[in-house]
């Protein structure tokens, strides 16, 4: 019998010994300085100016060094993991930065133009160049609402059977539906408008309204709903459709309440992308809505404002006054998509077990 | 061999032999299981395969199986991989054809009539065999209680009491105690041997008169293989059973006929079947008595 150091009845504490020692971390705090010094030093020295190229030598110093550090303490395959470590960490920056960024800027210019009214009140007897305490943006809130919303009502469903064609029933037409459908997904925004115009609008109502735009935006959000969804449907194992079918469900029911159930948080993330992809869409709604000025109910007829119009409009006008209300439009425009997003998500997962 | 006949002592020691083929206490395993009389319990004429070849495009997978499955047994069908055993017993409820480039010929007789004949209704043909997979495949949308029933969702049928039933399918499948207290949590969050349970209470739901299982305990660890081989033994007296296994052991417990499949390059073909203690004990092929002594595969 080997003798215990620990009397038998005590629980050790939980510990965690390949956590980062004190040591560790003055060690890289040094390596942090030595980078910053380093950075300042070369800018002094050479002719490279401004705030570029303080991060971009920060950065490649600090690889330096923890490649060498790495290197002396851990020998060379060490001194490469920290070296891929650290462009990777360097990649996720350069990615992030232009996204925060934008958001920054956004709330920056946008926060300005932010008052009670403007979900309230609209442009039918305001001009953009007006205070912009005066008047609002209601028109283009509820243009925009509506006529995302005309859109998913259409392309969601269509989007999703198209994805069960392509994964469950597989048909004759398959390769040729998956083929057409990628094609679709690179449409640019504005060929769409122009198809709407030349297919609906000169033949036949011969007028702008709202639910021209709406038709337009359902063409460009079709191809991501269904891209999406039959990525997500082939996650879903094989497995749980034989076990369908071998309860006696047909395929049809097989499919809706075993497959499209288990689907559900993806295919809800499917109609998510789907609406991020029209819901900034300008060109359409320039060509085919007319975007009015004021607040339209009515997507049968009369011009209907929206937030992508209202943000053209005002950069296009270009005072002061018109370009922050655009900035405003942009900020009221990202929060309802991300609005959107989170009552999606929540709505996803809300009774997704495991 | 052979010429040892007439010697009576000689022929008594081949007997000894024969008897110890298994030292590994499967012979003495299967000698306990007593195989029911075929036709003893009599409840229509079961389930018959007649002539059964299966392909896979061009590849010929399975070679005229013929065999006969009475009521309210077990049969075991036991063989290396790659021999067409999961082949054969999804020709039975014509699972065979979910594979796109799935070819077969043959009859299998439900009841006496050809499940593969024109005009039938394939979905009822699976009501009535039902199947239990290698890999527990609980329905990760619904709770546990939702499971069981949802056969009945899936298959539209109608049913007086779902509690009752609820409570029957899963007593049934040795479930009940475990779960009774959380019908409605999901079954994701059970163990591999319950959710592999909740799959078994979920296909004897529709009431099947057979039941396929495909290595059933194959993910599984012993103390739920035990649980799933006792549900076996209740169910065998109103289900007609049948199970693909590579555990000889579990073949020798639980089953009333043995059936040995194997592939020698070519198409899988069924070797030899009969009742499991002489399979296990007094093989009459060679190829089988190689296999079940552990000489191969």
């Amino acid at each position: 019998m080997s003798q215990t150091i620990v009397p038998a009845n005590t629980t050790p504490k939980p510990a965690k010994p390949w956590a980062a020692s004190s040591k560790d971390r003055i060690e890289l705090a040094l390596q942090f300085i030595a980078a910053i010094a380093i950075s300042y030093l070369i800018v002094a020295v050479t002719a490279m100016k401004g705030k570029l190229a303080y991060v971009t030598i920060f950065f490649l110093a600090f690889i330096v060094i923890d490649f060498a550090v790495n290197y002396i303490r851990r020998g060379a395959p060490a001194a490469k993991d920290a070296l891929f470590r650290g462009f990777v960490t360097g990649a996720v920056f350069v990615a992030v930065t232009p996204i925060v960024s934008i958001l920054l800027t956004v709330v920056v210019r946008g926060y300005k133009g932010i008052h009670p009214n403007i979900f309230f009140k609209d442009m039918h007897s305001t001009t953009l160049n007006d205070a912009v305490t005066q008047g609002g943006l209601l028109h283009a809130v509820i243009g925009t609402v509506l006529m995302v919303a005309f859109a998913m009502a259409i392309s969601v469903p269509i989007g999703i059977l198209t994805a069960i064609y392509l994964t469950e029933i597989k048909g004759r037409f398959a390769r040729p539906i998956k083929f057409l459908v990628q094609a679709m997904s690179g449409v640019p925004s504005i060929v769409a408008g122009l198809f709407i115009l030349a297919a609906i609008v000169y033949p036949f109502t011969k007028n702008y309204n709202g639910i021209e735009g709406s038709l337009a935006l359902a063409i460009l959000m079709i191809p991501t709903v269904a891209r999406t969804s039959e990525e997500v449907l082939l996650l879903i194992p094989g497995d749980l459709r034989e076990a369908g079918v071998a309860l006696g469900g047909t395929q049809w029911r097989t499919v809706m309440m075993v497959v499209v159930p288990a689907a559900k948080s993806g295919l809800i993330t499917a109609m998510i992308l789907g609406v991020a992809r029209i819901a900034g869409e300008t060109a359409p709604l320039v060509l085919l809505t007319g975007g009015g000025d004021t607040t339209n109910y009515n997507m049968f007829k009369g011009p209907m404002g929206s937030l992508p119009y209202y943000i053209w409009k005002g950069f296009n006008n270009g005072t002061d006054q018109s370009v922050t209300r655009a900035w405003a439009g942009i900020f009221v425009l990202l929060v309802m998509v991300l609005v959107l997003f989170g009552a999606a998500r929540y709505l996803g997962n809300r009774k997704v077990g495991k | 061999m052979a010429e040892n006949e007439n010697e009576p002592i000689e022929n008594e020691r081949e007997n000894m032999d024969k008897t110890e083929i298994a030292p590994s206490s499967l012979a003495g395993i299967a000698a306990g299981h007593q195989p029911k009389t075929p036709g003893s319990n009599v409840m229509g004429v079961g389930l018959e395969a007649r002539g059964v070849h299966a392909w896979f495009g061009e590849k010929h997978a399975l070679s005229n199986v013929s065999l006969d499955f009475w009521p309210g047994t077990v049969t075991a069908l036991i063989g290396p991989s790659g021999c067409g055993k999961s082949t054969f017993i999804r020709t039975l409820n014509r699972m065979h054809e979910f594979i796109p480039t799935a070819a077969m010929a043959g009859e299998v007789l439900l009841n006496g009539e050809d499940i593969y004949a024109p005009g039938v209704d394939v979905t009822k043909i699976r009501l009535k065999v039902g199947m239990v997979f290698q890999k527990p495949n609980p329905f990760p949308s619904m709770t546990i209680a939702e499971n069981v029933l949802a056969g009945l969702k899936l298959a539209q049928l109608k049913s007086e009491n779902k509690d009752d039933l609820l409570e029957e399918c899963l007593e049934r499948a040795g479930l009940w105690s475990e779960v009774k207290d959380r019908l409605n949590t999901y079954g994701g969050a059970l163990s591999g041997g319950q959710q592999q349970r909740l799959c078994i209470a979920r296909s004897l739901a529709v009431r099947p008169q057979v039941l396929l299982m495909d290595e059933p305990c194959s993910a599984l660890d012993p103390g739920s293989t035990l649980k799933i081989e006792e549900t076996i033994s209740h169910l065998s007296s109103s289900v007609t059973i049948i199970i693909v296994t590579h555990n000889m052991q579990q073949a020798a417990r639980v089953s009333d006929y043995t059936a040995f499949f194997l592939s020698a390059g070519g198409p899988g073909q069924m070797v030899e079947v009969g009742p499991t203690n002489e399979i296990f004990s007094r093989p009459k092929d060679k190829r089988t008595e190689d296999y079940v002594t552990g000489r191969f595969g």
